[in-house]
């Protein structure tokens, strides 16, 4: 068991050597000159030299990335032009708003999907399964900018109930920030709800015209207990497995999210850094968001062995 | 009796006949009622942007400012008018030809190139496989949307841009896909009476193995449509996707968040377009499943 756990870690090396790679190709593919954009258009020759200099981008490409991945390793993701501040410092001051919404998020749509998923395969056939099924199928297939643009529309143009923009102040008390962080929530919270409810719902299916739940009907067991101990336990796993691919899908979808609501995570810094062409911030920002999704998969991945130790990794078929 | 046995055969190649049609894709898709549904969504949106240049006034970019923020049915306009007093319905109906052109080439693009690697990957296996698939695993650790967005960055706005973007973005996705099928086909007895026989390896994956993954390839592809168009209008939502003032439905959506107060209207109508022609390509694609591999079907 340790040693699958051990081998599954380790594969993620060539993940992370292969992100890594990617987002300095990738970044060094962006049009223009990252010195110019620094200094503007305005500057000299001379000085977009010099700037090009300081930057090591006149060094043969090798070298640009040698010294990129020695950078990384140190956690040295560089400086911000467009802010005037170390990359790592920036990221690091904003992954705790975007986690703000993200979190709450996945939580929601965790409780709020297994709620409805449980109860729609409970009464499998009756209008309520009809109903919230339509509503997970549109909740999958919902494009969450256009929700959360319809969202500020109804609950802050025409009601006037909830802030538009923002993150609020908490010195105006925790209210302030939780009235702020509603509707972004409930954006983010819309296709995990959706997947986890369909994905509850099949796996309760399957489960409860199983033999062992129908044995523990015949003992006599009340049925909310076959239900929500035993039924649902077996609905576990796959929701694991989604769990960790929704939580990685937040933070890439608070790109979207935030850029709605003007919300100061991750999301408007990658936004502001491609507007400012700050190529050291979209890299820095780039990569911490693939790195967490490795690891995100990762741990998921362990998780999902710990409780269900029957899967076999080393084969990877 | 010899007239009879002829009837028989006759009958029983009728019955023959009709279970053959009553079990083909078609027949099973057109008892499928919810993948109807999506059938009709997507055939209505197909229809709107084929038909353009014939039920609207074929003129999506006209400017007409004095007609600015018209609402539903106002002057003759049916979905009203934007924010430069352009027809609503012409450029919804001209921008489902860009969305759903750049759905469709960027479908294409990561399903073929997906395709090619994932046989490769599948078939060689070895060292070829490995190489290729933690390549893939890499590419696939970024999330779709903010790979499409660093590649719009690299290569620019544009509709032939937009599709590669999403279409690179999709081809790792696509090629575990066809890996994981190569994998199970190539261990079948006809593909190794195939090798027995000593036939080519061209010939092994084009006639033998490729055939085999085609009803995965055509259910992944069908839901990845759906995932390009969201895709398209988030990408033009940022201002990184489609050129104004070439109309599609994520540009519309764009210039609707700026009047938002003014003309809600403008914002409702293509994000409602977006989300039909999704829910139809989502019950689509689960319909075709269904009829394409029952072991599927929850």
């Amino acid at each position: 068991m340790l040693k699958t756990i051990l081998i599954r870690c380790l594969q993620i090396i060539p993940s992370l050597f292969v992100v890594v790679t990617l987002t300095f190709v990738l970044t060094r593919m962006i049009p223009g000159d990252p010195a110019r954009a620094v200094l503007g258009p305005q500057a000299s020759v001379e000085d977009v030299e010099k700037m090009r200099e300081t930057m090591g981008l006149n060094q043969p490409l090798a070298a640009q990335y040698k010294d990129y991945m020695i950078n990384i390793v140190k956690g040295d993701f560089g400086t911000s032009y467009s802010y005037n501040q170390p990359v790592f410092s920036l990221i690091a001051r904003r992954i705790p708003s975007t986690l703000l919404i993200a979190l709450p998020a996945v939580l929601i749509a965790l409780i709020a999907g297994m709620l409805v998923g449980v109860t729609s395969a409970v009464h499998q056939g009756t209008l309520f399964d009809y109903v919230f099924m339509i509503l997970a199928l549109v909740g999958v297939s919902m494009p969450i900018f256009w929700l959360g643009l319809m969202l500020v529309l109804m609950f802050s143009v025409n009601l006037g109930w909830l802030p538009v923009l923002g993150m609020g102040d908490i010195s105006k008390g925790l209210g302030d920030v939780i009235r702020h962080m509603v509707l972004p929530c409930f954006c983010l919270a819309t296709i995990p709800t959706a997947t986890f409810s369909r994905i509850t719902r099949s796996s309760i299916l399957e489960s409860i015209h199983g033999d062992s739940i129908r044995a523990l009907r015949a003992r006599g067991i009340k049925e909310s207990v076959v239900i929500w101990k035993y039924a649902l336990k077996s609905a576990l796993p796959p929701l694991i497995t989604v769990l960790g691919l929704q939580l990685a899908g937040c933070f890439a979808g608070a790109i979207l999210t935030e850029t709605i609501f003007s919300w100061p995570g991750m999301g408007t810094l990658i936004v502001g850094a491609i507007d400012n062409r700050d190529y050291v911030l979209i890299q820095g920002a780039v990569l911490v968001i693939a790195l967490a999704f490795v690891m995100i998969n990762m741990f998921v991945d362990v998780i999902y062995m710990i409780i269900n130790p029957n899967v076999n990794y080393e084969g990877g078929n | 009796m010899a007239k009879s046995l002829g009837l028989d055969q006759q009958s029983h190649e009728e019955i023959l006949k009709k279970e053959r049609k009553s079990n083909s894709a078609w027949s099973k898709l057109k008892r499928n009622k919810t993948a109807l549904l999506g059938l009709f969504a997507v055939s209505v949106m197909v229809a709107l942007a084929i038909l353009a240049p014939v039920i609207t006034n074929g003129k999506p970019n006209e400017i007409h400012p004095i007609d600015a923020y018209l609402k539903f049915f106002e002057k003759g306009h049916l979905l009203g008018t934007d924010e430069f007093g352009r027809d609503l319905f012409t450029r919804i109906c001209y921008g489902a030809r860009v969305s759903l052109l750049v759905a469709v080439g960027a479908t294409a693009v990561g399903g073929v190139t997906g395709v090619i690697l994932g046989l490769i990957a599948g078939y060689m296996g070895g060292i070829v496989d490995a190489v290729l698939m933690r390549i893939m695993d890499g590419v696939l650790a970024f999330p779709f949307i903010l790979l499409s967005i660093v590649l719009m960055t690299v290569l620019g706005s544009g509709i032939i841009n937009v599709i590669l973007a999403i279409g690179i973005a999709e081809i790792p996705r696509f090629a575990r896909v066809v890996r994981g099928q190569v994998l199970i086909v190539k261990k079948e007895e006809y593909c190794n009476a195939g090798r027995v026989i000593g036939i080519s390896h061209f010939r092994m994956l084009a006639h033998h193995i490729l055939p085999n993954t085609v009803s995965e390839v055509i259910v992944y592809g069908t839901l990845n449509i759906a995932s390009a168009i969201i895709s398209e209008a988030a990408l033009s939502f940022l201002g990184l996707g489609i050129e104004l003032p070439t109309a599609s439905w994520g540009s519309i959506l764009r210039s609707g968040r700026n009047c938002l107060n003014t003309a809600p209207h403008i914002a409702a109508v293509s994000g409602t377009f977006i989300l039909i022609t999704v829910i139809g390509f989502n019950l689509l694609g689960d319909g075709i499943r269904d009829v394409l591999d029952p072991k599927m079907k929850k």
